[in-house]
């Protein structure tokens, strides 16, 4: 007899994350709108921009791909909208394996998903450095590992998650 | 050319009552002046201990019935309007910047002075006290200096209160340096950059009353008029930089704390907006100009590059302890630096000066360099500057000690001349950089108008005819934060429940008709010539013959050309634009108006006084080694001009310089 | 010493606030490689005073890169190209004959334009009456040598209030936020131990004023390296983290107001 009954911490969990997406967006979009609002005026020249690199300037960007990603990923893994023309042609609800093989075995699908994710990977690299200047986690002792630490972060999710179309095309995974 | 000095000096006692001189020109007729210095009885470390015992007070509940305007937020503004506005007056403060942080105090580099004797090294007030009247080669007032010295420990504490982050010691405690014309590790300082954080100091607690509302800050606006009304300043007129306005402020008291009038000189280490105006105003309306001729030239400043330049950056003199100073043996010597053997160098001022050497006092440094480049030995493109040496040093210490001794200078060095010290010797030249001279005040600093005060470079009262490395900053938080406060109170107090003149008062009006006259005038004299133009061509007259050596036939062949283009300005000013929104030409134009007066009494003050003092050094009186040759017996007094329509015709009145506690001695730095 | 020849300035005119503004061409035929660029902008003044022109209004006073006074996008770069200058200290010849370069005022919605190249910086002011201070009046301050101030937290205090007070942070920051300045003021302050009885409550007056006229920190780091002093990001982590311990922590037993 389990602890909690069946899919109970599954919902816990997944309450805390649709919060925290809830969250996310919310403080995205008061600073978009904030920022947008602090230059009404833009400057009517070309920027040359010094250090903000292409993960920074992109955060908005990368953020609404990893938005719109998610729902694909919700609708094609967990709702099984799409998910329904792999070798039985069946999406079998709980059958995590086999539905995420019958997926990638589709090149557009694993493209989209190695797309999205390179694009999560920046989004995270920015955000983690962030954090910790947001949080004002800085000290001289450690301050130069915090840009090594956003990239390994980003890099082991990246290179995690696309490893799973690109075993499934390359056949090392399959049914 | 003497309509002046019609008093014989009066023996002892009293000290310079004068008459002013019969005027012919119909100006206003200012009330009959007595150049009292209100010095308080008692022996002199006894004197403002005297005066703050029988002062007059005001009670706190009264203070904010008494409206103080502050002209001026640099050190010595932006700590008396701070001060009073946390004693409770009603303070309004005018600073022509957009924000009173921007005052040109925040340039200074080097330090400040203080009697504090951290470093056990035999500092007390008294040699302050000594130090500086001798370094004022004795032209400044005794009882002044001696407080100014007092007050100089109370700054200090004062400032690290308020969180200036001077330099420290690894055990945490401060560290003092030492600046020219002292043996005493005596200067406090943050970095290169002393001056901007004791603005800042003082600027964030002026920043602290404007957010409790006790001050109202008028930024933008610049002076342009000082309103008497039965014999007491009124108030002032201001014109709003952005609009173009030109509104009245009454007040009980006015202080102006605006600053030197270096820029005279069109290049110097002054900021661009930096002007006379404010004091000049005063003068107009009867305040007295004290020894307008004695101004500082600095020595270590980079040489003008080309015709376009427009200002002079100083190199802290800090720099002359570890460089050595040189130029070629032979005239015309074409070579670069590194090609001229040690054989062919004149390093003249340890050849001139052994004991003091490359760290000669200012004036003496400036005038050596100068007959160095007169006598055609020149180095730079232009020819005008002298070498200032880091090899040697960097031979010794290595590059790593110099670099952490003079690394943010070296950099700054090299972003304006694009060479790199390390490699190549530093070229300096001498400029314009400070003025002792300014509107006469007695130990109240009380101008000649009562109920206008002058503080910290505008007035004139302690640096003499010459001032010492970091005193400067320290005279003018000396006026605001430890001075003013109490004297505006002995003034302000016999005037409770006694209305003044609003500005509705005709005096009011008419100064306003006034200033919306001639700066309307500016802009429809449609000559030719710019207000810059004009600027430098005034520049160089005064450069040229009221600048480090000074004769009476310069300074006569000045004061022709001086109204000559005076002329030329009234009738030639190009002024283009409008007067009603920001337009900084018009601005310009007023100011140099100002300077050009003022350059003529500059001129005029520096032919009456014939001897050589401090800053001012005139060709025919130096000894027989060249150095300055002072006439104590003639001219141990101040020099108090009084305006009488034409600065040409200008009346000079005397007040005699007692000295009770220290010996008249021949300055020598040898 | 060598020229500059043939240079065309693309520069910002716009008579008022209600002006919509526009840029101007303007042709140096010559200027000497010493110049700095504000005197290079002083010749052409005085070339369109010659020809009856109204001179271009630009902020500026004491250029030697102290005072904070002047400003101006050149180029795309707050300040122009060379690092850790301020545009009064900026030489022409870090520029070459025949260029362009342009001239464009701060953009911020708190920094509205006056004048041509000239904007309105008040609200740094603003930011400072709100506790940018140590309460010490005049009088009652106690011997210097009391506190004893370790030598590294004095230097560190020191790096931040090296601030200029420019509003380049502003300009350069892609997102119009002021949180370099802000926090170079609260840093200096609340690193010295004489800072520490008003640091809670100055941290979150000062940045609550600051974000009632800026954009936020999305740390690009723009500003760090538009900052005439170089003044480092690390201060607006010191900021930020001040910040959140004056939300979290029992204020009312640290600073009762």
């Amino acid at each position: 007899m389990p602890i909690l009954p069946r899919t109970v911490a599954l919902w816990l969990m997944r309450l805390g994350l649709i919060a925290a997406v809830g969250v996310h967006i919310h403080a995205a979009y008061g600073l978009t709108i904030l920022n947008h609002n602090a230059r009404s005026v833009k400057y009517q020249s070309p920027r040359d921009y010094q250090v903000a690199n292409f993960a920074s300037r992109t955060m908005r960007w990368t953020g609404v791909i990893v938005v719109l990603f998610l729902f694909w990923h919700l609708a094609d893994l967990t709702w099984g909208w799409w998910n329904g023309t792999g070798n039985d042609g069946v999406f079998v609800r709980g059958d995590v394996y086999g539905n995420v093989v019958r997926s990638f075995e589709r090149v557009p699908v694993a493209t989209l998903y190695i797309v999205a994710n390179i694009a999560l990977g920046f989004h995270l690299f920015h955000g983690t450095w962030s954090l910790f200047q947001s949080m004002g986690w800085n000290n001289p002792r450690f301050n130069k590992w915090r840009r090594y630490l956003a990239v390994g972060i980003a890099t082991i999710v990246v290179v995690g998650n696309v490893s799973f179309p690109i075993a499934v095309l390359a056949g090392i995974v399959g049914e | 050319m003497s309509p002046e000095r019609k008093t014989k000096k009066a023996p002892a006692k009293k000290p310079a009552a004068k008459k002013p001189a019969a005027r012919s020109s119909p100006v206003r007729p200012s009330p009959r002046v007595v150049l009292d210095a209100k010095i308080p009885p008692g022996p002199i470390a006894e004197k403002w201990d005297n005066y703050k015992a029988d002062m007059k007070l005001v009670n706190p509940n009264n203070k904010r019935g008494f409206k103080v305007i502050v002209v001026g937020s640099g050190l010595a503004g932006a700590s008396a309007a701070a001060t009073l506005a946390e004693l409770g007056y009603d303070v309004h403060v005018f600073t022509f910047h957009d924000s009173p942080r921007r005052a040109h105090s925040i340039a200074a580099q080097g330090g400040i002075n203080a009697a504090k004797n951290y470093r056990g090294d035999g500092d007390s007030v008294q040699r302050l006290f000594y130090d500086t009247i001798k370094g004022g080669d004795f032209r400044s007032r005794e009882g002044n200096v001696y407080r100014l010295a007092q007050v100089s420990v109370n700054i200090i504490d004062q400032m690290v209160a308020q969180g200036v982050p001077f330099a420290r010691e690894y055990g945490g405690l401060l560290d003092t340096r030492s600046c020219g014309g002292s043996q005493l590790q005596r200067t406090f300082y943050a970095r290169g950059q002393t001056g901007q954080q004791l603005l800042l100091g003082a600027y964030q607690q002026l920043a602290r009353q404007i957010g409790l509302g006790n001050v109202k800050l008028w930024n933008r606006s610049e002076l342009v008029d000082v309103v008497t009304i039965d014999g007491r300043c009124a108030g002032i007129v201001t014109r709003d930089l952005v609009t173009g306005a030109v509104q009245s402020h009454a007040a009980h008291a006015t202080v102006l704390a605006t600053g030197g009038y270096g820029n005279v000189f069109f290049l110097s280490t002054n900021a661009m907006a930096c002007n006379i105006t404010a004091a000049w105003r005063a003068h107009r309306k009867g305040a007295y100009f004290a020894n307008p001729c004695y101004t500082q030239i600095h020595p270590t400043c980079i040489p003008q590059a080309d015709e376009t330049q427009s200002k002079l950056t100083l190199m802290s003199e800090s720099l002359r302890n570890d460089g050595r100073i040189w130029v070629p043996s032979r005239e015309g010597d074409d070579r670069s630096p590194s090609q001229i053997p040690e054989a062919e160098r004149d390093y003249y001022l340890e050849r001139m000066y052994p004991s003091f050497g490359n760290l000669a006092p200012r004036d003496i440094s400036s005038r050596a360099a100068k007959r160095a480049v007169d006598s055609g030995r020149g180095v730079g493109p232009l020819k005008n500057g002298v070498y200032l040496d880091f090899a040697a040093a960097i031979g010794r210490l290595g590059r790593d000690v110099i670099t952490e001794r003079y690394g943010n200078l070296f950099e700054m060095y090299e972003r304006i001349t694009g060479e790199v010290p390390y490699e190549v010797p530093m070229r300096v030249y001498p400029a314009s950089h400070y003025t002792m001279g300014g509107l006469w005040v007695d130990y109240e600093l009380t101008t000649t108008i009562p109920g206008l005060y002058a503080a910290g470079e505008v007035n004139f009262a302690d640096q003499g005819a010459n001032r010492l490395g970091a005193s400067a900053l320290m005279q003018g938080l000396a006026d605001g934060y430890f001075v003013l406060p109490y004297t505006i109170g002995n003034y302000l107090a016999p005037m409770l429940n006694k209305p003044i003149p609003g500005v509705d008062h005709p005096e009011f009006q008419l100064a306003e008709q006034a200033a919306s006259t001639r700066f309307g005038n500016y802009l429809d004299i449609r000559g030719s010539r710019s207000p810059d133009w004009f600027h430098r061509e005034l520049g160089k007259i005064i450069w040229e013959h009221c600048g480090m050596d000074r004769t009476a036939a310069g300074l006569r062949q000045a004061l022709s050309d001086l109204p000559a283009l005076y002329e030329e300005f009234k009738t030639d000013l190009r002024v283009t634009g409008d007067g009603a929104s920001v337009n900084q030409t018009l601005e310009k134009a007023g100011r140099v108006d100002d300077f050009f007066e003022l350059g003529m009494l500059m001129c005029r003050d520096a032919l009456e006084r014939r001897e050589s003092c401090g800053g001012h050094f005139r060709s025919e009186y130096q000894d027989s080694e060249g150095e300055a040759q002072r006439d104590d017996a003639n001219f141990a007094h101040v020099a108090a001009w009084e305006f009488t329509g034409d600065p040409m015709k200008a009346v000079r009145h005397k007040e005699e310089l007692k000295f009770e506690t220290i010996h008249l001695a021949k300055r020598s730095y040898k | 010493m060598k020229n500059l020849e043939n240079l065309v300035l693309r520069i910002w005119r716009q008579s008022g606030p209600d002006d919509p503004g526009r840029f101007q061409s303007y042709r140096i035929d010559s200027i000497s490689d010493e110049a700095s660029f504000l005197e290079m902008l002083d010749v052409l003044n005085e070339k369109l005073i010659g020809e009856g022109l109204e001179a271009i209004a630009f902020d500026h006073d004491c250029r030697e890169g102290i005072c904070g006074t002047c400003s101006l996008m050149i180029d795309g770069q707050p300040h122009g190209p060379q690092r850790g200058t301020a545009t009064c200290q900026l030489h022409m010849r870090k520029f070459s004959s025949g260029e362009t370069i342009t001239v464009e005022p701060w953009r911020a919605t708190a920094f509205p334009i006056i004048k041509d190249l000239i904007v309105d910086r008040a609200p740094f002011d603003r930011i400072v009456e709100a506790g940018g201070f140590i309460t010490a009046t005049t009088g009652g301050a106690p011997e210097a040598n009391l506190t004893p101030v370790p030598k590294p937290v004095a230097e560190a205090a020191m790096d931040a209030a090296a601030c200029i007070g420019c509003g380049a942070c502003v300009a350069a920051c892609p997102n119009g936020a002021a949180s370099l300045f802000t926090a170079a003021k609260v840093s200096h302050l609340n690193l010295l131990p004489q800072g520490q009885a008003e640091r809670w409550s100055r941290v979150e007056a000062m940045v609550e004023t600051m974000e009632q006229y800026f954009g936020s920190c999305t740390n690009h780091g723009e500003c760090e390296a538009a900052c005439p002093k170089s003044i480092s990001i690390d201060f607006i982590a010191l900021m930020n983290k001040d910040y959140l311990s004056a939300k979290l922590k029992n204020r009312a037993l640290i600073s009762r107001t």
